[in-house]
Order: C-alpha cells, then sequence, then structure tokens
C-alpha cells in the first residue's frame, strides 16, 4: 500500500491534516513533519528524510507539501533517496489538505503510486 | 590565493560571525517582502555547521563544504536552507582530494554554487534572488583570472559586483519565493537572499585580505 508523507512549515497543520486524512483512510500509513528541531517554522532535512525512512515501502510514498521550501527540502531528500536506491517516492502539486484526504482515500483502495499521482491532477496549482 | 583547511575552517568562523551579526539586518530586509525569518534562520545554520566542523579532522575541503552543507540544510528552517545548502553540497564534490582552494576552484566553487541555486530554485538572474550578487561575482572571478589579475583585486572586483547585484534587486520585483506573492510590491526592498550573500562573498574576501597581507 502507498503512504502519505505530509511536509508543512508548521508541525501543526502538518498534524492537523493527518488527523483529518485519518478519518476516511483506514490503515494507510501517514506521517506528519513540520517545523524545527528547536520549535520555529520551516523545515528540517533530518526530520522528513527520518519520517520518510520510516514509511518507505517500494509501493512507494507520495509527499504533500505546502509552501516553497517544503517543496525543496522535500526535493533534497527524494534526490537522497533515490541516491540510495529507493526510487518510488513522488512529491505532487496539489492543494495540501484536499490533496491528502482524496490521496488517502485512494491509497486505502489499493490503488498504485501512479495511480494516486493521476488522481491529484485535478487539485494541481501551479506550486512547483 | 592557495586557502589550507585550517584558512577555510577560520574563514567559516568568520562568516558564521558576520551573519551572527546581521541577523536582525537580514530578518528586518525578509519582514518587509517575505516572512521575517532569514537572518535568525541562516545565523542558526551557520552556527551550528561552525560547531559541526570545529571537532572533525577534515581530510579534503570537499568534506568542509559538505558539512557545512548538512548543517545548513537541516537546520536553517527556511528556503535559504535547501538553497545554500545544495550550493555548498554542489560545491563540496569538487573538493575531493583536495587540502588548498586556489582561485581556480573558488571560481569552480562559485559556478557550482550558482548552479545549484538555479537548479534547486529553478531562478534565473533577475528573479531578485542570491543569484543576483552571486552571478556578478563569479563573472568578475573569471575576468580576474582570464586578465591574470592579483588575486586580491579579483576578490575586490567581484565583491563590488556582488554589492552592484544586491543594489540592483531593489529595483525589481521578485519572481520567486514569498516575495512573490507581493508582486511590484516587493520593488524598493533589496533581496535579503541577494545580500546574504553579497555578505558571504564579502566576508571571504577580507579575510583572504587578513590572511594574506
Amino acid at each position: 500500500m502507498v503512504s502519505l508523507l505530509i511536509v508543512s512549515h508548521s508541525e501543526l497543520l502538518a498534524k492537523g491534516i493527518k488527523e483529518l486524512a485519518k478519518e476516511m483512510s483506514g490503515d494507510v500509513v501517514i506521517e506528519a513533519v513540520g517545523g524545527t528541531e528547536d520549535g520555529r517554522l520551516g523545515n528540517d532535512y533530518s526530520k522528513i528524510y527520518e519520517a520518510l525512512d520510516k514509511i518507505y515501502t517500494d509501493d512507494g510514498v507520495l509527499i504533500l507539501f505546502d509552501l516553497g521550501s517544503s517543496y525543496l527540502t522535500a526535493e533534497m531528500v527524494k534526490e537522497a533517496f533515490e541516491m540510495e536506491g529507493r526510487e518510488n517516492v513522488r512529491i505532487a502539486d496539489s492543494a495540501m489538505v484536499e490533496g491528502a484526504v482524496i490521496s488517502s482515500i485512494e491509497m486505502s483502495l489499493g490503488r498504485s503510486l501512479d495511480e494516486v499521482c493521476e488522481k491529484l491532477l485535478e487539485l494541481k496549482i501551479n506550486k512547483i | 590565493m592557495g586557502l589550507t583547511l585550517k584558512e577555510i575552517l577560520y574563514i567559516f568562523d568568520k562568516i558564521e560571525n558576520k551573519i551572527s551579526l546581521n541577523k536582525q539586518f537580514l530578518t528586518d530586509l525578509d519582514a518587509a517582502i517575505g516572512d521575517g525569518d532569514h537572518g535568525i534562520n541562516l545565523s542558526k545554520g551557520f552556527r551550528v555547521a561552525k560547531e559541526k566542523i570545529q571537532n572533525i579532522d577534515f581530510k579534503d575541503w570537499g568534506e568542509i563544504l559538505k558539512t557545512v552543507g548538512m548543517a545548513i540544510v537541516s537546520n536553517v528552517g527556511g528556503a535559504s536552507g535547501p538553497l545554500y545548502g545544495t550550493a555548498f553540497m554542489k560545491a563540496s564534490m569538487l573538493g575531493k582530494g583536495k587540502t588548498e582552494i586556489t582561485i581556480i576552484d573558488y571560481r569552480d566553487i562559485l559556478q557550482a554554487s550558482i548552479e545549484g541555486v538555479k537548479m534547486r530554485g529553478k531562478a534565473e538572474e533577475g528573479d531578485k534572488t542570491m543569484l543576483d550578487a552571486l552571478i556578478p561575482a563569479y563573472n568578475e572571478v573569471c575576468q580576474g583570472i582570464d586578465n591574470n589579475l592579483p588575486i586580491l583585486e579579483t576578490l575586490k572586483n567581484s565583491v563590488i559586483a556582488a554589492e552592484k547585484g544586491m543594489e540592483y534587486t531593489k529595483l525589481i520585483a521578485a519572481r520567486k519565493g514569498r516575495a512573490s506573492y507581493l508582486g511590484d510590491r516587493s520593488i524598493g526592498h533589496e533581496d535579503p537572499g541577494a545580500t546574504s550573500s553579497f555578505m558571504i562573498l564579502e566576508v571571504i574576501f577580507n579575510t583572504v585580505k587578513e590572511l594574506r597581507e
């Protein structure tokens, strides 16, 4: 089953979206990362790497993000995973709240990473 | 130029000091057109970088730049984290097995950094970003090498070019990052990223000058 990683500047926002997505997605694995180690708004490469490492499987992981640096940092982590041969990671250009709810439902239905990404195209908001 | 590993560590010490002293200034610049955290973020990143490189016995400058890049990308928080982080990490690949930075290495470090920032930020010169300071500086280093200018003169020219580039960012609208949401309202403010890049280049020049004069 595909897993979901939510990356936000804010830990509160990331966790809130996870809570919302959990409602309808059964046993889909969802991780939420946000903020820096010392509690500032922002992103931490190590935290994102560890979260992805925790939930990565060959079925793949979808990453949803809020703004700019969440994407830039997630992209660096994705590149590091690719260098390790773990290539089934996608970062989607999608409205984050709706994207999390819809993609996690798709995941719970056993859809592949490609199919989940295809579904999210309707929520594209040109943020990449 | 021939900077030794010890001298490179000393330069990072100076960079951390400069960014730390200008923490509030950079944050104020960012508050005008961004999310108001550039100085605080960058100062945190360089402080952790400085702590990390203090206790390692480095074999080449590639390892130093890589350690700095990793510390920055994990501790800055804002977009300057992955941008400066990618710059240092791209540049670090040139330093494998090298124990000195020559002026040719410095040119190549700048080039790799610029490529890294362009790739990561999908930005170009004129977008009101750190590239507006870095690219003119790189061009001057190339000029200096091609015309066999003395190294300190080359570095000085590169800092002057970076400063001009930084000042130019006041006249243009941001096309990247959160400042781009402001559109033309970002005109009139200098870009915090271009400013921190200028500061770093200036510290490098001043420190090389101090070491070689």
